[in-house]
């Protein structure tokens, strides 16, 4: 199968990355995926998010994972960022659009977007 | 849920807290006919935990006091005219052949059936968020099969993780091509 050797190609070039990469990501940001989540629309927000992460250069920095309910479906989907010696900070009723946006200006350049998080955001 | 796909991200997720190693999802259908079914090997259920699955104010979860996945399923299977079995074997009564089968039938036809919609990203999803548990995909639709086998992958990979971007983009871009033949 042509595909596998693709992927055995994916593999050569990834090995010594592998090594790099282990113990150096100081930011976690994690989507919660449990019911409610999903059906608010997590998916693609979890999907844009690990998209751009790459897309940016910093997956070196952050990993992207998923946990389960949070305790606030009504602000689902919601987006936990932890960086090492800082607040958490809470994103709610995410979008991929939001996403975007908290990659390249939160995450990328270390400015919290406000008006997305729990506290700032506008019913 | 607005897409088979989003309960089967929900469905298989219980499969993965049961400590499963592996999680067999299929997807069978035809023309009239959606049949789902989420195997798994983990811990299994006795039969009394099972009968409460479906009843929402059941669920394993301690942040709060519902669970709509298992009835948000049964639902919206049955809403079709279909139905929703779960059959499990408890470890405490087979050490081997422990785990759970959710099986969901939705007839296509009926003007509540909700579409598949996008199951590619469903299966990248599970995979992003468990890297170290397998998945088995297979997905027929009438003469056509599209099949994801973790296992395979992994020996190919060696100790690349199934998570690198690399790699579930590569997963991503294969089941796209593979359901759009």
């Amino acid at each position: 199968m042509k595909s596998l050797a693709e992927l055995q190609a994916i593999k050569e070039k990834m090995k010594d990355k592998v090594i790099l990469r282990e113990g150096v990501n100081s930011t976690r940001v994690v989507v919660g995926m449990a019911t409610c989540g999903i059906a608010a629309g997590a998916r693609p927000v979890l999907n844009t998010l690990v998209e751009e992460v790459n897309r940016e250069g910093l997956m070196d920095k952050v990993t992207v994972s998923q946990t389960g309910c949070i305790g606030i479906c009504q602000l689902e989907p919601i987006v936990e960022v932890f960086e090492a010696g800082k607040e958490k900070v809470t994103y709610v009723k995410m979008t991929p659009e939001k996403a975007k946006r908290i990659v390249s200006e939160h995450l990328k350049n270390g400015n919290v977007v406000n008006e997305y998080t729990i506290a700032g955001h506008k019913e | 849920m607005k897409e088979i796909s989003l309960n089967i991200l929900d469905i298989a997720e219980n499969s993965v807290k049961a400590g499963a190693s592996l999680t067999e999802i299929t997807v069978t259908e035809n023309d009239e006919r959606l049949a789902l079914t989420v195997r798994d090997n983990g811990c299994g259920m006795t039969e009394e935990t099972l009968k409460s699955v479906t009843n929402p104010f059941y669920t394993t979860r301690t942040t709060r006091k519902v669970g709509m996945g298992l009835p948000l399923l049964k639902m919206e299977a049955e809403q079709t005219g279909g139905s929703l079995e779960i059959t499990s074997v408890p470890q405490s009564e087979d050490s081997v052949k422990h785990g759970t089968c959710v099986t969901a039938v939705f007839n296509k036809k009926h003007i509540d059936y909700t579409p598949l919609g996008d199951v590619v990203s469903s299966i990248v999803t599970l995979i992003q968020g468990h890297p170290d548990t397998d998945f088995l995909f297979t997905h027929i639709n009438g003469n056509r099969t599209v099949a994801l086998d973790t296992r395979e992958l992994r020996t190919v990979l060696e100790d690349v993780p199934l998570n690198s971007y690399e790699v579930l983009d590569w997963i991503k871009n294969y089941l796209r091509k593979e359901e759009n033949k």
